[in-house]
């Protein structure tokens, strides 16, 4: 079938592909991956037990843990020999989540990034931008493929040397920007100091943006800071990378159902949730053939609406993601867990000192910064000792985050009387969102 | 020769932060403890305050119970004439005897002395008094420190 139309089907066309490609992927997984064997066997659950869609909820859920738990290719369910593509996480909590693609999977990995782009109708005589990361991360090369399959010329600047990337924008005539939300607009303010007008200097007419949450201020500045229209990329690397949902022009974002499965559960009881009630965002992977996943946790929350979109989409929307149902935090992109920070302070001084991550703007960008109280147990009374033990926090930091963080070395207490409570995280972005 | 002239010294933590050194001196103050000596040094985000007083248990005391960061090391003291070349002295016997100064500070003890006070690698502090003393310097004793 043409991808064109995949997104606008009767939906129960759409539910009968599910429920067959349902039903295939966990005969696979039983068959081919040791632990779902293991798992349904627990249940006591057979895959002829699938007979519906509403029997997805008997199956088990898998998390992350699963996946470093099996690293690096314990849940693959095809011999390396058909996997074409390995990609990997940064592996700061414990072992990288490993994610193997066969080429099927790339196939249709190239699918759902141009049902991506096709939301903003982009194609031949395009010039895509795409500053998304490349390498182990997803978010660079899927926006890449997607964006050739199109037929568009796509510029792979990567990440960094913002004033190239601003020559590069403007001399190649840019007409579709990809990055993460606050690096389009920091590039829309250095291009501004450099004495450009964004709006007036540059040909951008659409951008796809994720990789970490926006607000609705954000989205606002960067759609007008450029003038260009928005649209939302959302994606994780364990389901596909980007390409797992796209907002359309009317702003709402669909999910790529037929390949991804949605479903919302309440994250404390783990009980599906009824249609438009926010929950924990769950997916099983339908086409899937190097890494399929049942029932995968994203620890996003969010809702889900089948009712048509006013764009004419007949495929499932989900609300924005209105948070976590874990700690993780989403810094320029990257994920920290408050748990890395603190192995990394163990580390390195041996013991546990007080500390809070705070996680604030400078301009647009996210910065990190790890304030961590000088007890008598650290302070042996020399100011080298202190600027030594903070470059090599910021350094084992730098190591473990894949970001960098800047320590600041506080007296006792300080945390408490700077932030009320004991926290370990305070998040003072959203305080200050551009509105 | 340790256990005769080691003087204990206060270090302080502070953040670069305003009215931090007020409240310091004002505990202190309030303690009734004599400040005979003081250094601050400062890296761009935090200072190291540094203290020779007259009470330096009570000083610990206090600033501990009003949540300040402190330890306590060993440096000695030296008198020397007030006079051009009286630094240069001690320094010298120091550098001759391979002996590393973290760091030093000063003030003028009486019409025609001046004391200095150096902070040395805890292991080569031995070392260091019998290098000054064989010298010919005079030591300072605590006494002159912690009497009042």
């Amino acid at each position: 079938m043409d991808w064109r139309k995949k997104d606008y089907l009767p939906r129960e066309e759409i539910e009968a592909l599910q429920l067959r490609r349902l039903r295939d992927t966990v005969e696979r997984v039983y068959h081919l991956v040791p632990f779902y064997r293991k798992k349904f066997d627990e249940l006591g659950l057979k895959p002829a037990h699938i007979k519906s869609l509403s029997d997805l909820k008997e199956l088990p859920f898998t998390v992350k843990q699963d996946l470093r738990d099996h690293y690096p290719f314990g849940l693959f369910a095809v011999p390396l020999s058909q996997i074409v593509r390995i990609h990997s996480s940064s592996g700061t909590t414990g072992k990288p989540t490993v994610v193997g693609y066969t080429e099927n999977d790339m196939r249709v990995w190239t699918e759902v990034m141009c049902r991506t782009y096709k939301m903003a109708e982009v194609g031949p005589g395009d010039v895509v931008h795409n500053a998304y990361g490349y390498g182990l991360f997803t978010g660079g090369l899927g926006f890449h493929y997607g964006a050739e399959a199109v037929g568009a010329a796509v510029v792979p600047s990567s990440v960094g040397f913002t004033k190239r990337q601003l020559m590069l924008l403007k001399d190649f005539g840019a007409t579709i920007l990809c990055c993460t939300p606050s690096y389009a607009l920091h590039l829309a303010e250095v291009a501004q100091e450099e004495g450009f007008d964004p709006q007036k200097d540059f040909l951008l007419r659409a951008g796809f943006f994720g990789a970490e949450p926006a607000s609705e201020g954000l989205r606002k500045a960067v759609a007008e800071a450029w003038g260009l229209k928005y649209f939302e990329a959302y994606g994780l690397s364990e389901i596909i990378g980007p390409g797992v949902a796209a907002s359309c022009p009317e702003g709402e974002l669909h999910i790529f159902e037929d390949h991804f499965l949605p479903e919302i559960i309440d994250p404390e009881t783990g009980q599906p949730l009824p249609e438009g009630e926010e929950g924990e965002l769950v997916f099983t992977t339908l086409t899937k053939q190097g890494l399929p996943l049942i029932r995968y946790r994203t620890k996003d929350i969010a809702s889900l609406y089948k009712a048509p979109c006013k764009c004419g989409r007949t495929i499932i929307r989900m609300g924005r993601v209105v948070g976590r149902s874990d700690d993780m935090l989403i810094v320029s992109g990257v994920n920290v867990f408050p748990s890395q920070v603190e192995h990394v302070l163990t580390q390195v001084e041996g013991l546990t000192p007080n500390y809070v991550i705070v996680v604030d703007k400078r301009g647009v960008l996210d910065v990190l910064e790890v304030w961590v109280e000088v007890d008598e147990r650290v302070f042996t009374g020399d100011i080298g000792a202190l600027e030594n033990l903070k470059r090599k926090l910021e350094e084992e930091l730098a190591n473990a985050l894949f970001l960098r963080a800047r320590v600041k070395l506080v007296e006792p207490k300080t945390l408490e009387r700077s932030m009320g409570k004991a926290k370990r995280v305070v998040d003072r972005r959203e305080l200050k969102d551009i509105s | 020769m340790r256990a005769k002239y080691a003087i204990k010294q206060l270090s302080i933590f502070l953040e670069n932060r305003k009215g931090r050194l007020k409240e310091v001196t004002q505990v202190l103050a309030e303690a009734k403890v004599n400040i005979r000596a003081l250094a601050l040094a400062e890296s761009a985000e935090f200072g190291i305050l540094r203290l020779v007083v007259d009470n330096p248990e009570k000083a610990r005391s206090v600033l501990s119970a009003s949540g300040f960061t402190v330890k306590e090391q060993d440096v000695f003291a030296v008198e020397v004439p007030d006079q051009p070349g009286g630094f240069y002295q001690v320094v010298k016997l120091l550098t001759e005897a391979d002996i590393n100064i973290d760091y030093t500070y000063a003030f003028v003890g009486g019409r025609d002395s001046a004391i200095l006070i150096f902070k040395v690698p805890d292991e080569l502090f031995e070392k260091a008094l019998e290098a000054v003393a064989e010298g010919g310097v005079k030591l300072v004793e605590p006494i002159f420190f912690y009497g009042s």
